[in-house]
Order: structure tokens, then sequence, then C-alpha cells
């Protein structure tokens, strides 16, 4: 695979991404890969708080948004969407997201989890620090399993069960699965140690006979500048597998792309393609139960700490960066969307305080683990008021039904979030700088920051998520609808989901 | 026999209510219903759909009385259930054929 001449050879700089190393061929270890009962259990916990925000956090936040008659289609519809995308995700998800192929797609070396056992490990982000592979598969699985369902508050009460399950399997398949390796399938930490020592790593990485070539070429090298330029070659070749994005020197904590820009413009395409509800603008279509709301994005707020510091894959001061920022983001987020609301409509609202606070979630995904706190709540001040502005003025201006603000709050907060994660990682501004695994073989050293080059990064990779999902969405609902159709006769649709998909009523009283 | 059906605002449920017991009325229904008068509903604004919300809540009560009582029960309600903002409801008054209590088989006036 061609790297891109971004990498020049007197800077390195290999940012740090969300992914993991291949795992090692059995029984084989690297040089002193340590696994830590604290980590394990950390991100073992972090699994199961992520698993809340889908069962019942989003299932709830959304549910109590529709009305009562199709309440348990939502319900219906996230339930069923993580149990199926659990299933595709042993079954190949996993493999095709986080093992080499190609730059888009990984391939089948682990389908149905071949070589994936309880002794097998994966890498994080510092040197010589494993979790257990297993701990790392159902964690980044219930990544893969919220984020299509996200994307069903887009087409909430008007999309036929049975084109929702087609949908979802095909768009989990060519949407999620390549962001997800795109952004954070990498060779790990310990690949980029060219050293003896590590010399078995790096003949899993390069191979044996260009292994023994480059350390061979480094004994030689003379100063620091020609052993900087064998690094950064080493670096090259290390890098060959990863995925695109990542090698584009794009940075996403926990998932703003992979994950809400995804979702959120796969929502608007939904949205448009779908058309609107029956009777929109006529007939009432409040909430019917804010109460399940509140409930629902309050464990969406418990939850996303999983998300966000889980995503740091260790135990450390890094977890608690993460979780740090998700609290100030998502809490001035709310604020700000509060208070836009209430200078700009005359109440605050509950549900826009709410919806505020998501929004922060959201937009402090990509950066949870890069920005300081007092960046972090700028970047809630900002995504509160411009998804503000999103899903009242623009939306209403445009004119799209997305039912329930996908687009709104996940698409826009997730771009505001990956962009402005480029500007806030900068140590200048309290983050953490980019890792560089190679300058110095075993260790991690914060390379030089370069702000407009990392900003650029993460602007392509935001085109690119936007333009691969919204492209891939928009033939994937028309090859849907020509299929089996998408929408509910306009009767059923009246009658509510909940009976005509269903055949229950929510509420028996 | 005349039957009483009211329109009323919520709260006043239970003054009304006390001032019925008062004239020795034993029965009543009460529902929740939605409704509006003259007056016009109310915006809601959900997330940037705003709503117009037509209608009120309000609770109706029937109940069956006795023609020589129903002026005092017509009365009694309008003077409890008045509050002089709009949206206090209203009373409409209907002849009645039959009572029956089911328990006793008992029919007319002594249903009541």
């Amino acid at each position: 695979m061609k790297i891109p001449s971004l990498f020049r050879r007197s800077v390195w700089a290999l940012p740090a991404g969300l992914a993991m190393a291949a795992a090692l061929p059995a029984p084989f270890a690297a040089a002193a890969a340590t696994i830590n009962k604290g980590d394990t259990a950390w991100m073992l916990l972090a699994t199961i708080l992520v698993i809340l925000m889908t069962l019942p956090g989003l299932a709830l936040f959304y549910g109590g948004l529709a009305r009562s008659k199709n309440v348990l289609s939502i319900f219906m519809q996230v339930f069923i969407c993580f149990s199926l995308i659990s299933v595709l995700w042993f079954a190949y998800g996993y493999s095709v997201a986080f093992s080499n192929g190609n730059a888009f797609f990984g391939g089948f070396s682990k389908a149905m989890l071949a070589g994936v056992d309880i002794t097998t490990m994966a890498a994080t982000f510092s040197k010589e620090t494993y979790v257990p592979e297993l701990v790392y598969v159902v964690f980044q699985l219930t990544f893969a399993a919220i984020t299509p369902a996200l994307i069903v508050g887009a087409f909430a009460e008007r999309m036929k069960f049975s084109a929702v399950l087609i949908f979802l399997v095909i768009w989990f398949t060519f949407s999620y699965l390549p962001a997800a390796h795109m952004v954070w399938w990498w060779a790990g930490p310990d690949a980029y140690t060219l050293s003896p020592d590590n010399i078995d790593v790096v003949k899993a990485t390069v191979g044996e006979q260009a292994a023994a070539d480059f350390l061979a070429k480094l004994a030689a090298a003379t100063d620091e500048v020609a052993k900087a330029a064998v690094l950064a070659d080493y670096s090259a070749a290390a890098s060959a597998y990863n995925g695109w994005l990542f090698n584009w020197g794009a940075i996403d904590f926990a998932g703003g792309s992979v994950v809400h820009i995804n979702a959120g413009v796969a929502g608007l395409v939904c949205a448009i393609v779908l058309g609107k509800r029956v009777g929109l603008g006529k007939e009432p279509m409040a909430p019917h139960n804010l109460v399940l709301t509140v409930i629902g994005a309050s464990l969406l707020w418990v939850g996303w700490f999983g998300f966000n510091a889980g995503s740091n894959l260790e135990a450390s001061g890094g977890a608690a960066l993460a979780m740090t920022n998700s609290f100030v983001a998502t809490a001035a987020a709310a604020m700000s969307w509060m208070f836009a609301e209430w200078i700009v409509k005359g109440h605050p609202s509950v549900l826009g305080a709410l919806s505020g606070a998501v929004a922060g979630l959201v937009a402090v995904t990509p950066a949870a683990g890069y920005a300081g706190p007092m960046g972090a709540i700028v970047l809630g001040l900002i995504a509160g008021s411009v998804c503000f502005i999103f899903c009242t003025t623009v939306k209403n201006a445009i004119g799209y039904d997305d039912s329930l603000d996908v687009f709104g709050v996940h698409c826009i907060g997730g771009i505001i979030g990956a962009i402005l994660t480029g500007v806030l990682v900068s140590p200048g501004l309290g983050g953490t700088g980019i890792t560089d695994y190679v300058l110095k073989p075993g260790e991690g050293v914060i390379a030089e920051f370069a702000m407009r080059a990392q900003v650029l990064s993460q602007l392509k990779a935001v085109a690119v998520t936007i333009l691969w999902s919204g492209i891939g969405s928009a033939i994937l609902y028309k090859v849907v609808d020509l299929l089996i159709g998408l929408r509910p006769t306009v009767e059923q649709e009246r009658e509510g989901l909940d009976i005509a998909a269903h055949g229950e009523r929510a509420y028996n009283y | 026999m005349k039957y009483i059906i009211a329109i009323i605002k919520p709260f006043k449920l239970e003054e009304v209510r006390e001032a019925l017991g008062g004239l020795g009325i034993q029965g009543i229904t009460v529902t929740e219903v939605k409704g509006h008068g003259r007056q016009r509903g109310h915006t809601e604004f959900y997330r940037g759909a705003e709503y117009t919300v037509s209608f009120v809540p309000k609770v109706k009560l029937e109940l069956a009385v006795d023609s020589a009582m129903a002026d005092r029960v017509i009365e009694a309600i309008q003077t409890t259930g008045q509050t002089g903002q709009i949206g206090d409801g209203k009373i409409f008054v209907l002849p009645m054929e039959q009572a029956v209590r089911i328990r006793t088989g008992e029919t007319g006036q002594a249903a009541l």
C-alpha cells in the first residue's frame, strides 16, 4: 500500500489512533507484553456501560420522543439491531474491522473469531501493554451495535421492520466496518519499536527479511539524521496495513466519525429518501412520554463514560482525562443549548437540555482522550449552541423530517468535535499532543504539534466519512426500496407500527 | 328526572363534589376529558417543532338528579366551579327517561 506523502522523513509523527494490533500469532507474545488485571477489569466494566447506553438508554431516549402508538416499534428496532449486530460481529464484523486486509476493509482471517481465544491479546496505546483480545472484541462490539441503532431515530415511526433489518445488515457491513477499519486499525504501538530486543514483533510486522534489513540499517546509521531516516522508512513499512484515514493522521478517540458522523449522515439521507411522516405539520406528533426520554438520556450520559473513557483501553490517567472531558463538555453543552433556547424561544425546556447534553457527548467523543478539560468546556459550549441552531432553524428551513434529530445532533456534533479535536489536542491548549511511537524505540514520545496539518487531516477524514456514508446509504436505501419497499402503507402508519408491525400495544389501560 | 353533564376545570373537582354532597347528591361519575370552547389552545415547543395544542384538559361530571333538585344542583356547580377566567366550562341538562339500581332493581326516583 502506498503511504501518502504526508509522512515526511525529517519530522516523523505517527498519530495515535484507536485500534488494535493484529493478534500476534499464537503462541507468540511480544517482548515483555503484559496484561494488567486492572486494565482488563476496567475494560469489561466499560463494555457493560456501553451496552447500557443502547439497552435501554437509546431505546428509552428515542421511545419517549415517539408517539405512543409507535413506541414499541422503536424499542424493537433498537433491541433487534443490537442482537443482530452482535451475531454479525462475531461472524465477520470483528475480522473485517480489525484485521489486516487493505486500507478500507480488513480480511476474514478472524471470521468466527478464528484464532481468538482467552489467551490471545490486543494492544493498547502504550507499548508492551495489552488486554485480552476477547475483551477488545466485546468492547468494540458495543460500538458496532449502537451505531446503526442511532439511525433508527431518523426513520422512526415510518419504516417497515423487514426493511429495517435488511438495511441494518448491509449498512453495518459496508458503512460501519470500513469506517472502523479506516480510522482505527493500525499495527499497534509495539510494531513501531525498531530494536533488536523487539525482533519478534518487527518480524511479525514487516516480515523476516525486511526486519533483518531494517535492523541492520539502524545499526549502521551513524548520526541522528540517518537514524531518523531509517525509522521513518520503517514506520512507513509497518503502517502498510493501517486504515486509510489512520495513515492520514486523522485522530478519533472514541468514534466521532466512525459512529456519529457515519450514523448522522445515514440518518439524513434516510429522512430525505423515506419522506415525511404522514400528517406531519397537521397532526399532533409531540413526544408521548418525556419521562422515558429523560431516563434514556441519563443512561446515555452515564454509559458514555464507558464509551469515551473505555476507549483509552487502559485504566490510567488517560481514561480519567476522557472521563473528565465527558463530564465538562456535556455539562457545558447542556447549559449552552438551554440558554440558547431560553433566549431564542423564551423557555428553557427539558428536551432542549437533554439534547444539548447529547450533543456535547457526541462532540467530545473524538476529543475525549486528547483535549484538555478547559478545551472540552469550550467544545461543549460550541456544540450545544450550534446543534440547537441546526435542529431548530436549519431543519425547519430545509424541511426534512429527521424525526429524532439524528443528523442535527450526531452528524453536526460529530463534525464539530472531529474538527476541534485537531485544535484542542495541541499541548499549547492543554491537550495531550500526538504520540510518536517510532522516534525512540520502546517509548512513546509527544511529537511536535502542527495544528494546521492536524486540522487538515481531521477535515479530510470528516469529508471521507460524510461522502462514504452519504453516498453508500443513498444507494442502499434505494436498493432496499426496490427489493421490498421501505415504508408501511398509509393505513399502517396511521394505525401505528406497534399494532401494524408487531401486533402489540404498549399501554393497555 | 334530569341528567346533568358538567365540564369543569380539573382543579375545581373537589370543591364541586363537596357542594353536591352538601345538597344530598350521592352518585356522580367523573371522566377526564380534553376540549375547548372559545378558549384557544396554547403552543408547545419540542426541539424545533412547534405544536399548537388545541385541547385543554378538563373534567366531565355526570349525574342523574330528581327534576326538583336540578336547579339547585346547577346553581351549586356553577358557583363552586367558577373562577371568572375563560375555560370555566359548561353545564348541560338533558331529560332522563329512566334510572335503575343494578343491585336491587329499584327504578325511578328510588334509584337515584
